[in-house]
């Protein structure tokens, strides 16, 4: 699960970067589309990151009924532990993975549906930035997606540092520094999402 | 001080436990919380009922062997100490304390207030020792770098009370079993079964019904002696290189 989160991160900045095209121009924005609709590697990397998404959800689900085996429902305490020295994300995680994924779904439908798989069977693709410039003309979508950004956010600021953890890359010097980084990269991640609906609905970009 | 207690009562491991309220009264707040118990026990006995069973042996935080769930958090309010450390000071007068046992698959509830640690043992009949063949050589024949040796104690200063898999929402023992491989590992008379060590104690510990570790780290922030996640990473690396090696 580590190292399908992995992948997913290296994803969600190359995602984000083309966001941030749109928020340029419509030019920069159209040829950024076009390269990923016709570069014959991202043709191939799309399967691969479902698959890593696919990867990513079957060992969640696997981890999450494992532990409510060794720790069922029948034995939780009757005080809940109040420590504050675990973030809320880190307990939160399987819940928030449904979340991130509920709104990954309406995302594709209202974004990916209309674009890439139009070209792959055989019909013609809406331009990328009249879906953008009239999806979050409408307030409601706005609100729904800052909601799925910030999903993203708490699920990677602990993910990112958890993920080196999983696989014995972090020692006492590099776990503040990597739980410092995964806040960071959080932090940058969410506000180059959110800036497009944001700068989109109150008329900064149109 | 007086006290509201709020004590997990269950006569064996197949009874259904509930909670039953008890009033303590007229206690020293330098009285140590099991001390409270040991009054409290003295009353019911006195009353002709039942006492509350509760683990407890060498009352001087080494043994490993109280386990109490005080107030939702295992050893009670306090950081670095174990049960038999917790004195009643840390309450205010009049307080209502809400006692339970460990709550874990893997340890299951043997009566009132004790649960069952001998997956612990188990896991530690895994792997979780050298083997020295002939004669046991002098403790400083083989030079140890100052770091690792530091880091090897500090990994053994864990007690194996099981307040890590209490407190971990998934029930996971990899605080404890990270411990004993870190413990090994760092030394060179343990790193010749490391690989060996390390797989044979991760499986032991997933056939017992112990949790796997989504990193939260509330093992790490109630652990009586301290004992760091940096171990859990440690021993990821150590089952991860086993594996591949394999």
């Amino acid at each position: 699960m580590s190292l399908s989160g992995l992948f997913l991160l290296v994803f969600l900045a190359l995602h984000a970067g083309l966001n941030a095209c749109a928020l340029v121009s419509r030019d920069l924005y159209g040829t950024v589309c076009a390269f990923m609709d016709t570069n014959p590697l991202v043709q191939l990397m799309v399967p691969v990151l479902a698959g890593g998404f696919i990867v990513h959800i079957l060992f969640s689900l696997f981890v999450e009924f494992h532990n409510l085996t060794a720790r069922p429902r029948s034995m939780q305490y009757a005080v809940a532990n109040k420590s504050q020295a675990t973030s809320w994300a880190s307990k939160n995680m399987f819940v928030l993975g449904i979340i991130v994924l509920g709104f990954l779904a309406i995302h594709l439908v209202n974004f990916w549906s209309k674009m890439q798989l139009q070209h792959w069977i055989g019909g013609e693709g809406q331009n990328a930035y009249d879906l953008i410039v009239n999806l979050f003309s409408k307030w409601q979508f706005c609100v729904l997606y800052l909601v799925w950004f910030s999903a993203i956010y708490y699920h990677v600021s602990h993910g990112f540092w958890s993920a080196f953890q999983t696989i014995g890359l972090t020692n006492s010097l590099w776990i503040p520094r990597l739980q410092c980084l995964a806040k960071i990269y959080a932090e940058i991640v969410f506000l180059a999402y959110a800036a497009v609906p944001v700068c989109f609905l109150l008329g900064i970009r149109s | 001080m007086k006290f509201t207690l709020k004590v997990w009562r269950q006569k064996n491991a197949k009874a259904k436990g509930r909670f039953e309220t008890y009033r303590v009264d007229g206690i020293s707040p330098d009285t140590s919380f099991l001390e409270m118990l040991d009054i409290l026990n003295n009353n019911l006995i006195e009353e002709g009922k039942e006492p509350v069973a509760f683990d407890h042996d060498c009352r001087e935080g080494i043994c490993g062997m109280c386990s109490l769930y005080i107030n939702g958090r295992p050893h009670g309010p306090d950081d670095l100490i174990t049960t038999c450390q917790l004195h009643c000071r840390k309450f205010n007068d009049g307080d209502t304390i809400t006692i339970e046992p460990w709550r874990s698959a893997a340890f299951p509830v043997v009566k009132d207030l004790v649960v069952n640690r001998n997956a612990f043992d188990q896991i530690l009949q895994a792997g979780g020792f050298i083997t020295c063949p002939g004669i046991v050589p002098d403790a400083n024949a083989l030079p140890i770098a100052k770091k690792d040796a530091d880091e090897s104690m500090d990994a053994a200063a864990c007690i194996g009370c099981g307040a890590c898999v209490a407190t971990c929402k998934n029930g996971s023992a990899m605080l404890f079993v990270a411990a004993r491989v870190s413990t090994l590992a760092k030394l060179p008379q343990g790193r010749v079964e490391a690989a060996k060590r390390a797989k044979a104690m991760v499986a032991k510990m997933d056939e017992l019904g112990f949790g796997s570790c989504t990193n939260t780290g509330a093992c790490e922030a109630e652990c009586p002696k301290g004992i760091s996640i940096s171990n859990i990473a440690r021993l990821n690396r150590e089952f991860l290189l086993a594996k591949i090696q394999d």
